[in-house]
Protein backbone atom coordinates (compact mmCIF):
# COMPACT_ATOMS: atom_id res chain seq x y z
CA UNK A 1 0.00 0.00 0.00
CA UNK A 2 1.37 3.26 -1.05
CA UNK A 3 1.90 6.28 2.33
CA UNK A 4 -0.24 8.74 3.46
CA UNK A 5 2.51 11.06 4.00
CA UNK A 6 3.23 13.72 1.05
CA UNK A 7 6.00 16.24 0.74
CA UNK A 8 3.67 19.03 0.22
CA UNK A 9 0.60 20.64 -0.35
CA UNK A 10 1.02 20.39 -4.50
CA UNK A 11 2.10 16.61 -4.12
CA UNK A 12 -0.80 16.19 -1.78
CA UNK A 13 -3.17 17.55 -4.17
CA UNK A 14 -1.89 15.75 -7.25
CA UNK A 15 -5.07 14.04 -9.54
CA UNK A 16 -7.63 14.62 -7.23
CA UNK A 17 -8.83 18.48 -8.41
CA UNK A 18 -10.84 18.88 -11.08
CA UNK A 19 -13.16 22.09 -12.88
CA UNK A 20 -16.17 21.86 -11.06
CA UNK A 21 -15.58 19.94 -7.69
CA UNK A 22 -17.17 20.59 -4.29
CA UNK A 23 -14.35 20.93 -2.16
CA UNK A 24 -14.75 21.10 2.16
CA UNK A 25 -12.15 23.67 3.88
CA UNK A 26 -11.88 23.35 8.02
CA UNK A 27 -11.38 26.04 10.22
CA UNK A 28 -13.49 28.95 12.03
CA UNK A 29 -12.42 32.64 10.73
CA UNK A 30 -8.92 31.97 10.21
CA UNK A 31 -8.24 29.52 12.78
CA UNK A 32 -7.59 26.28 11.80
CA UNK A 33 -7.46 26.88 8.56
CA UNK A 34 -5.30 24.22 5.98
CA UNK A 35 -3.75 28.03 4.45
CA UNK A 36 -0.87 25.85 2.73
CA UNK A 37 -3.54 23.86 1.03
CA UNK A 38 -5.33 26.57 0.42
CA UNK A 39 -3.00 28.90 -1.79
CA UNK A 40 -1.35 25.01 -3.39
CA UNK A 41 -4.99 25.08 -4.53
CA UNK A 42 -4.97 28.82 -5.98
CA UNK A 43 -1.88 27.64 -8.00
CA UNK A 44 -3.22 25.39 -10.16
CA UNK A 45 -5.90 27.25 -10.82
CA UNK A 46 -8.88 24.87 -10.88
CA UNK A 47 -12.51 26.88 -11.16
CA UNK A 48 -15.71 27.23 -10.24
CA UNK A 49 -15.52 25.34 -7.00
CA UNK A 50 -18.49 24.84 -4.39
CA UNK A 51 -16.52 25.46 -1.18
CA UNK A 52 -18.57 24.40 2.14
CA UNK A 53 -16.99 26.30 5.15
CA UNK A 54 -18.54 28.23 8.01
CA UNK A 55 -16.52 31.34 6.84
CA UNK A 56 -15.37 32.57 3.41
CA UNK A 57 -11.44 33.78 5.04
CA UNK A 58 -11.19 37.83 4.93
CA UNK A 59 -9.49 40.23 2.25
CA UNK A 60 -6.34 38.62 1.01
CA UNK A 61 -6.13 35.55 3.13
CA UNK A 62 -7.68 31.85 4.01
CA UNK A 63 -10.45 31.10 1.06
CA UNK A 64 -10.49 35.06 0.04
CA UNK A 65 -7.53 34.42 -2.15
CA UNK A 66 -9.78 31.95 -4.07
CA UNK A 67 -12.52 34.28 -4.22
CA UNK A 68 -9.87 37.02 -5.69
CA UNK A 69 -8.62 34.35 -8.21
CA UNK A 70 -12.53 34.14 -9.23
CA UNK A 71 -12.03 30.22 -8.32
CA UNK A 72 -15.01 29.81 -6.23
CA UNK A 73 -18.53 29.67 -7.99
CA UNK A 74 -20.79 29.12 -4.60
CA UNK A 75 -19.66 29.27 -0.63
CA UNK A 76 -22.37 26.85 1.42
CA UNK A 77 -21.21 29.28 4.94
CA UNK A 78 -22.84 30.60 7.78
CA UNK A 79 -21.08 33.62 8.09
CA UNK A 80 -19.18 35.72 6.00
CA UNK A 81 -18.90 39.37 7.64
CA UNK A 82 -15.26 39.76 7.29
CA UNK A 83 -14.62 39.79 4.32
CA UNK A 84 -15.33 42.55 1.98
CA UNK A 85 -14.82 40.99 -1.05
CA UNK A 86 -17.49 38.58 -0.46
CA UNK A 87 -20.48 40.77 0.02
CA UNK A 88 -19.75 42.85 -2.77
CA UNK A 89 -19.18 39.71 -5.34
CA UNK A 90 -22.92 38.40 -3.85
CA UNK A 91 -24.50 41.16 -3.79
CA UNK A 92 -23.38 41.81 -7.73
CA UNK A 93 -24.26 38.28 -8.65
CA UNK A 94 -20.80 36.52 -9.36
CA UNK A 95 -20.91 34.75 -6.77
CA UNK A 96 -23.44 32.11 -5.44
CA UNK A 97 -24.29 31.47 -1.63
CA UNK A 98 -26.14 29.12 0.49
CA UNK A 99 -26.28 30.16 4.23
CA UNK A 100 -26.83 27.59 6.55
CA UNK A 101 -27.04 28.17 9.98
CA UNK A 102 -23.43 26.86 11.58
CA UNK A 103 -24.97 24.24 14.18
CA UNK A 104 -27.35 23.14 10.76
CA UNK A 105 -23.47 23.14 8.63
CA UNK A 106 -21.32 21.08 11.17
CA UNK A 107 -24.58 18.58 11.58
CA UNK A 108 -24.95 18.34 7.79
CA UNK A 109 -21.04 17.38 7.77
CA UNK A 110 -20.85 14.98 10.79
CA UNK A 111 -24.04 13.47 9.17
CA UNK A 112 -22.59 13.18 5.49
CA UNK A 113 -19.56 11.57 6.74
CA UNK A 114 -21.79 8.92 9.01
CA UNK A 115 -24.06 7.72 5.59
CA UNK A 116 -27.10 9.50 7.14
CA UNK A 117 -28.58 11.52 4.28
CA UNK A 118 -31.24 13.56 6.03
CA UNK A 119 -32.03 14.59 9.73
CA UNK A 120 -34.53 16.86 11.70
CA UNK A 121 -33.80 20.41 13.68
CA UNK A 122 -35.37 22.67 15.34
CA UNK A 123 -33.12 25.25 13.83
CA UNK A 124 -34.82 27.75 11.55
CA UNK A 125 -38.07 26.34 11.54
CA UNK A 126 -40.60 29.49 10.90
CA UNK A 127 -37.43 31.42 8.80
CA UNK A 128 -35.87 31.25 5.56
CA UNK A 129 -33.76 28.26 6.02
CA UNK A 130 -37.15 26.10 6.32
CA UNK A 131 -38.18 27.30 3.27
CA UNK A 132 -38.94 24.52 0.76
CA UNK A 133 -37.75 21.91 2.73
CA UNK A 134 -40.04 18.81 4.49
CA UNK A 135 -41.15 20.93 8.29
CA UNK A 136 -42.48 17.51 10.71
CA UNK A 137 -43.94 17.72 13.98
CA UNK A 138 -42.21 15.37 16.80
CA UNK A 139 -43.42 15.33 20.32
CA UNK A 140 -45.29 18.60 19.47
CA UNK A 141 -42.58 20.30 17.94
CA UNK A 142 -41.90 21.31 14.28
CA UNK A 143 -38.56 20.01 13.32
CA UNK A 144 -36.95 20.64 9.45
CA UNK A 145 -35.25 18.35 7.51
CA UNK A 146 -31.87 19.01 6.69
CA UNK A 147 -29.63 16.57 4.37
CA UNK A 148 -26.59 15.23 4.98
CA UNK A 149 -23.33 17.11 2.69
CA UNK A 150 -20.01 15.25 1.24
CA UNK A 151 -17.63 17.14 -0.45
CA UNK A 152 -15.42 15.44 -3.24
CA UNK A 153 -12.27 16.47 -1.13
CA UNK A 154 -11.92 17.89 2.45
CA UNK A 155 -9.13 19.91 3.38
CA UNK A 156 -8.35 19.59 6.93
CA UNK A 157 -5.96 21.36 9.30
CA UNK A 158 -4.58 19.37 12.58
CA UNK A 159 -1.67 20.14 14.70
CA UNK A 160 -0.30 17.04 15.02
CA UNK A 161 -0.60 13.59 13.55
CA UNK A 162 1.28 10.77 11.95
CA UNK A 163 1.87 8.63 8.99
CA UNK A 164 -1.45 6.51 9.10
CA UNK A 165 -3.40 9.40 9.19
CA UNK A 166 -4.29 10.19 12.97
CA UNK A 167 -4.90 13.72 13.76
CA UNK A 168 -4.76 15.46 17.16
CA UNK A 169 -6.17 19.22 17.05
CA UNK A 170 -5.05 22.08 19.18
CA UNK A 171 -7.44 24.48 21.11
CA UNK A 172 -10.57 26.29 19.10
CA UNK A 173 -8.62 25.15 16.21
CA UNK A 174 -10.49 21.78 16.06
CA UNK A 175 -13.99 22.97 14.84
CA UNK A 176 -15.12 22.10 12.04
CA UNK A 177 -12.17 19.91 10.87
CA UNK A 178 -12.98 16.83 12.42
CA UNK A 179 -16.40 16.62 10.62
CA UNK A 180 -14.88 17.77 7.12
CA UNK A 181 -12.35 15.29 7.61
CA UNK A 182 -14.99 12.12 7.59
CA UNK A 183 -17.10 13.40 4.38
CA UNK A 184 -14.55 13.76 1.53
CA UNK A 185 -14.33 11.58 -0.68
CA UNK A 186 -10.51 12.41 -0.90
CA UNK A 187 -9.40 14.00 2.47
CA UNK A 188 -6.24 15.72 2.56
CA UNK A 189 -4.90 16.56 6.32
CA UNK A 190 -2.31 19.96 6.73
CA UNK A 191 -0.69 19.32 10.04
CA UNK A 192 2.59 21.22 11.88
CA UNK A 193 4.32 18.34 13.68
CA UNK A 194 4.73 14.86 11.89
CA UNK A 195 5.58 12.45 14.99
CA UNK A 196 6.55 9.09 14.43
CA UNK A 197 3.92 6.30 14.76
CA UNK A 198 3.13 5.35 18.07
CA UNK A 199 3.56 8.68 19.87
CA UNK A 200 0.53 9.62 19.52
CA UNK A 201 -1.46 8.98 23.20
CA UNK A 202 -4.18 6.34 21.24
CA UNK A 203 -6.74 7.48 23.46
CA UNK A 204 -6.74 10.81 22.83
CA UNK A 205 -6.69 10.75 18.85
CA UNK A 206 -9.42 13.16 17.49
CA UNK A 207 -9.75 11.69 13.94
CA UNK A 208 -9.02 8.03 13.49
CA UNK A 209 -6.61 7.68 10.46
CA UNK A 210 -8.99 6.13 8.16
CA UNK A 211 -11.29 9.49 7.27
CA UNK A 212 -7.23 10.64 5.93
CA UNK A 213 -6.29 9.71 2.59
CA UNK A 214 -2.79 12.21 2.33
CA UNK A 215 -1.05 14.18 4.91
CA UNK A 216 1.74 16.37 5.23
CA UNK A 217 3.47 18.92 6.74
CA UNK A 218 2.68 22.12 5.96
CA UNK A 219 5.94 24.52 4.80
CA UNK A 220 4.95 27.74 6.70
CA UNK A 221 1.88 28.83 9.05
CA UNK A 222 1.15 32.15 9.38
CA UNK A 223 -1.64 31.74 11.61
CA UNK A 224 -3.27 35.29 11.66
CA UNK A 225 -5.25 36.58 13.94
CA UNK A 226 -8.49 38.50 12.95
CA UNK A 227 -8.83 40.11 16.18
CA UNK A 228 -5.83 40.73 18.87
CA UNK A 229 -7.56 41.37 22.07
CA UNK A 230 -5.84 42.10 24.79
CA UNK A 231 -6.14 43.30 28.45
CA UNK A 232 -3.37 45.63 30.69
CA UNK A 233 -0.80 43.97 32.71
CA UNK A 234 -1.48 46.16 35.75
CA UNK A 235 -4.91 43.83 36.10
CA UNK A 236 -2.25 40.87 37.16
CA UNK A 237 -0.64 42.83 40.52
CA UNK A 238 -4.80 44.13 41.25
CA UNK A 239 -5.74 40.13 40.57
CA UNK B 1 -31.45 59.33 30.73
CA UNK B 2 -31.16 55.69 29.10
CA UNK B 3 -28.99 52.78 30.16
CA UNK B 4 -25.53 52.64 28.64
CA UNK B 5 -23.81 50.00 27.05
CA UNK B 6 -22.42 48.50 30.22
CA UNK B 7 -25.78 49.29 32.40
CA UNK B 8 -27.50 47.17 30.08
CA UNK B 9 -24.88 44.43 30.25
CA UNK B 10 -25.09 44.52 34.12
CA UNK B 11 -28.59 44.64 33.89
CA UNK B 12 -28.73 40.77 31.63
CA UNK B 13 -25.62 39.39 34.36
CA UNK B 14 -29.00 39.67 36.93
CA UNK B 15 -30.31 36.86 34.36
CA UNK B 16 -27.39 34.70 35.87
CA UNK B 17 -27.40 31.77 38.13
CA UNK B 18 -25.38 29.97 39.63
CA UNK B 19 -24.06 26.92 37.83
CA UNK B 20 -25.17 27.42 34.67
CA UNK B 21 -23.44 27.10 31.08
CA UNK B 22 -24.30 30.42 29.35
CA UNK B 23 -23.92 31.39 25.64
CA UNK B 24 -22.82 35.30 25.16
CA UNK B 25 -23.27 37.17 21.75
CA UNK B 26 -21.05 39.40 20.41
CA UNK B 27 -21.29 43.46 20.97
CA UNK B 28 -23.03 43.95 24.79
CA UNK B 29 -23.92 40.77 25.57
CA UNK B 30 -20.12 39.90 25.70
CA UNK B 31 -19.88 42.77 28.00
CA UNK B 32 -22.22 40.78 30.49
CA UNK B 33 -18.62 38.76 31.16
CA UNK B 34 -17.59 41.51 33.19
CA UNK B 35 -20.47 41.59 35.94
CA UNK B 36 -20.98 37.99 37.04
CA UNK B 37 -21.65 38.08 40.89
CA UNK B 38 -18.65 37.63 42.49
CA UNK B 39 -18.95 33.79 44.43
CA UNK B 40 -20.98 32.54 41.57
CA UNK B 41 -19.75 29.87 39.29
CA UNK B 42 -20.52 31.00 35.41
CA UNK B 43 -19.46 28.77 32.83
CA UNK B 44 -18.96 30.45 29.56
CA UNK B 45 -19.16 28.42 26.46
CA UNK B 46 -18.11 29.47 22.96
CA UNK B 47 -20.06 27.92 19.63
CA UNK B 48 -17.03 27.58 17.87
CA UNK B 49 -15.99 25.05 20.26
CA UNK B 50 -14.91 25.62 24.28
CA UNK B 51 -16.11 25.65 27.60
CA UNK B 52 -15.07 27.80 30.33
CA UNK B 53 -13.94 30.57 27.91
CA UNK B 54 -11.13 32.81 30.07
CA UNK B 55 -10.10 36.66 29.82
CA UNK B 56 -8.50 38.17 27.00
CA UNK B 57 -4.99 37.40 26.96
CA UNK B 58 -2.42 39.63 28.03
CA UNK B 59 -0.28 41.22 25.43
CA UNK B 60 1.70 38.98 23.83
CA UNK B 61 0.08 35.97 25.29
CA UNK B 62 -2.01 35.89 22.34
CA UNK B 63 -2.29 32.56 20.68
CA UNK B 64 -3.71 32.30 17.28
CA UNK B 65 -5.72 28.47 18.16
CA UNK B 66 -7.05 30.07 21.06
CA UNK B 67 -10.03 32.63 19.41
CA UNK B 68 -13.80 32.71 20.84
CA UNK B 69 -16.93 32.94 18.73
CA UNK B 70 -16.46 36.70 17.71
CA UNK B 71 -12.97 35.89 16.55
CA UNK B 72 -11.05 37.61 19.39
CA UNK B 73 -8.26 36.22 21.17
CA UNK B 74 -9.35 34.68 24.15
CA UNK B 75 -7.62 32.61 27.11
CA UNK B 76 -8.56 29.24 28.74
CA UNK B 77 -8.81 28.49 32.36
CA UNK B 78 -8.05 24.87 34.12
CA UNK B 79 -11.67 23.77 33.86
CA UNK B 80 -12.30 25.01 29.61
CA UNK B 81 -12.45 21.91 27.50
CA UNK B 82 -12.52 21.97 23.64
CA UNK B 83 -14.36 20.17 21.36
CA UNK B 84 -15.86 20.29 17.42
CA UNK B 85 -18.36 22.33 16.18
CA UNK B 86 -20.97 19.48 15.69
CA UNK B 87 -20.33 18.54 19.75
CA UNK B 88 -20.87 22.20 20.36
CA UNK B 89 -23.96 22.43 18.41
CA UNK B 90 -25.34 19.37 20.15
CA UNK B 91 -24.65 21.19 23.23
CA UNK B 92 -26.41 24.07 22.29
CA UNK B 93 -29.52 22.35 20.23
CA UNK B 94 -29.86 19.40 22.50
CA UNK B 95 -31.00 21.87 25.58
CA UNK B 96 -27.68 21.97 27.70
CA UNK B 97 -26.84 25.85 27.93
CA UNK B 98 -29.02 27.09 30.02
CA UNK B 99 -29.21 30.94 28.73
CA UNK B 100 -28.51 32.39 25.99
CA UNK B 101 -27.94 36.36 25.53
CA UNK B 102 -27.32 37.65 21.95
CA UNK B 103 -28.11 41.18 20.02
CA UNK B 104 -30.88 42.06 18.16
CA UNK B 105 -32.87 44.49 15.03
CA UNK B 106 -35.93 43.80 15.23
CA UNK B 107 -38.01 41.96 18.11
CA UNK B 108 -41.81 41.08 18.03
CA UNK B 109 -44.20 40.99 20.64
CA UNK B 110 -44.89 37.71 19.77
CA UNK B 111 -41.41 36.97 20.62
CA UNK B 112 -40.13 36.41 17.30
CA UNK B 113 -36.46 37.88 16.60
CA UNK B 114 -34.50 39.17 13.49
CA UNK B 115 -30.55 39.73 13.80
CA UNK B 116 -29.01 38.27 10.66
CA UNK B 117 -29.49 40.03 7.44
CA UNK B 118 -30.97 43.33 5.86
CA UNK B 119 -32.18 41.98 2.19
CA UNK B 120 -29.99 43.98 -0.24
CA UNK B 121 -27.63 45.48 2.03
CA UNK B 122 -25.98 43.32 5.15
CA UNK B 123 -25.54 39.91 3.85
CA UNK B 124 -23.35 38.53 6.96
CA UNK B 125 -24.73 35.25 7.68
CA UNK B 126 -26.50 34.07 10.65
CA UNK B 127 -23.70 32.02 12.19
CA UNK B 128 -24.85 30.21 15.13
CA UNK B 129 -27.83 32.15 16.14
CA UNK B 130 -30.16 30.54 14.59
CA UNK B 131 -29.08 27.13 16.45
CA UNK B 132 -28.88 29.31 20.09
CA UNK B 133 -32.25 30.94 19.54
CA UNK B 134 -34.10 27.19 19.15
CA UNK B 135 -31.77 25.36 21.23
CA UNK B 136 -30.51 27.36 24.40
CA UNK B 137 -33.54 27.24 27.39
CA UNK B 138 -33.46 30.91 28.16
CA UNK B 139 -32.97 33.41 25.28
CA UNK B 140 -32.46 37.48 26.41
CA UNK B 141 -32.04 39.97 23.90
CA UNK B 142 -29.98 43.09 24.38
CA UNK B 143 -30.29 45.72 21.79
CA UNK B 144 -31.10 49.54 21.82
CA UNK B 145 -34.40 50.06 21.63
CA UNK B 146 -34.85 52.01 18.45
CA UNK B 147 -32.56 52.54 15.22
CA UNK B 148 -30.71 55.24 14.42
CA UNK B 149 -33.55 56.96 12.67
CA UNK B 150 -35.44 56.88 15.55
CA UNK B 151 -37.43 53.70 14.26
CA UNK B 152 -39.20 51.65 16.61
CA UNK B 153 -37.25 47.77 16.77
CA UNK B 154 -39.82 46.30 19.29
CA UNK B 155 -42.80 45.91 16.78
CA UNK B 156 -45.91 44.22 16.48
CA UNK B 157 -44.57 41.97 13.75
CA UNK B 158 -40.48 41.59 12.36
CA UNK B 159 -39.95 43.45 9.26
CA UNK B 160 -36.65 42.07 8.69
CA UNK B 161 -35.49 38.11 8.01
CA UNK B 162 -36.39 35.93 11.24
CA UNK B 163 -33.69 34.00 12.67
CA UNK B 164 -36.69 32.24 14.88
CA UNK B 165 -40.27 32.47 15.61
CA UNK B 166 -41.40 32.85 19.27
CA UNK B 167 -38.12 32.04 20.80
CA UNK B 168 -37.34 35.12 22.55
CA UNK B 169 -38.02 35.06 26.57
CA UNK B 170 -36.92 38.59 28.03
CA UNK B 171 -35.75 41.97 26.32
CA UNK B 172 -33.18 44.39 27.41
CA UNK B 173 -33.13 47.68 26.02
CA UNK B 174 -31.21 50.83 27.00
CA UNK B 175 -34.70 52.24 27.96
CA UNK B 176 -36.14 49.21 30.03
CA UNK B 177 -37.11 45.67 30.19
CA UNK B 178 -39.77 43.54 28.86
CA UNK B 179 -41.09 39.89 29.50
CA UNK B 180 -41.84 38.29 26.20
CA UNK B 181 -42.08 34.85 27.32
CA UNK B 182 -42.05 34.05 23.68
CA UNK B 183 -45.29 34.94 23.31
CA UNK B 184 -47.35 32.71 25.37
CA UNK B 185 -48.27 35.45 26.85
CA UNK B 186 -48.91 39.44 26.66
CA UNK B 187 -46.11 41.20 26.27
CA UNK B 188 -45.04 43.13 29.84
CA UNK B 189 -42.74 45.90 30.49
CA UNK B 190 -41.40 44.97 34.08
CA UNK B 191 -38.46 47.46 34.58
CA UNK B 192 -38.00 51.24 33.46
CA UNK B 193 -34.21 52.99 32.90
CA UNK B 194 -33.87 55.77 35.61
CA UNK B 195 -35.17 59.16 34.42
CA UNK B 196 -37.15 57.04 31.03
CA UNK B 197 -41.47 57.57 31.43
CA UNK B 198 -43.77 55.33 30.28
CA UNK B 199 -44.86 57.90 27.98
CA UNK B 200 -41.49 57.70 26.11
CA UNK B 201 -41.44 54.22 25.83
CA UNK B 202 -44.44 53.82 24.49
CA UNK B 203 -44.15 56.74 21.69
CA UNK B 204 -40.90 54.60 20.94
CA UNK B 205 -42.65 51.12 20.92
CA UNK B 206 -44.52 49.73 18.38
CA UNK B 207 -45.71 46.70 19.69
CA UNK B 208 -48.57 46.74 22.37
CA UNK B 209 -47.31 46.04 26.05
CA UNK B 210 -48.86 45.90 29.24
CA UNK B 211 -47.42 47.38 32.70
CA UNK B 212 -46.35 45.41 35.23
CA UNK B 213 -43.29 47.77 37.11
Amino acid sequence: MAGKTQKDAAEALAGVLFDGMTIMAGGFGLCGIPENLIAAIRETGVKNLTVVSNNCGIDGFGLGVLLESGQIKKMISSYVGENKLFEKLYLSGELELEFNPQGTLAERIRAGGAGIPAFFTKTGVGTLVAEGKEVREFDGELYVMERGLTADLAIVKAYTGDAEGNLVYRKTARNFNPMMATAGKVTIAEIEHLVPIGALDKDNIHTPGIYVDRIFVGASFEKRIERVTTRPREEKASA
Amino acid sequence: MAWTRDEMAARAASELRDGFYVNLGIGIPTLVANYIPAGMHVTLQSENGMLGMGPFPYEGEEDADLINAGKQTITELDSSSYFSSADSFAMIRGGHIALSILGGMQVSEKGDLANWMVPGKVVKGMGGAMDLVAGVKRVVVVMDHVEKSGAPKLLKACTLPLTGAGVVDLLITDLGVFEINRGKSPLKLTALAAGVTLEEIQAKTEAVFEVGL
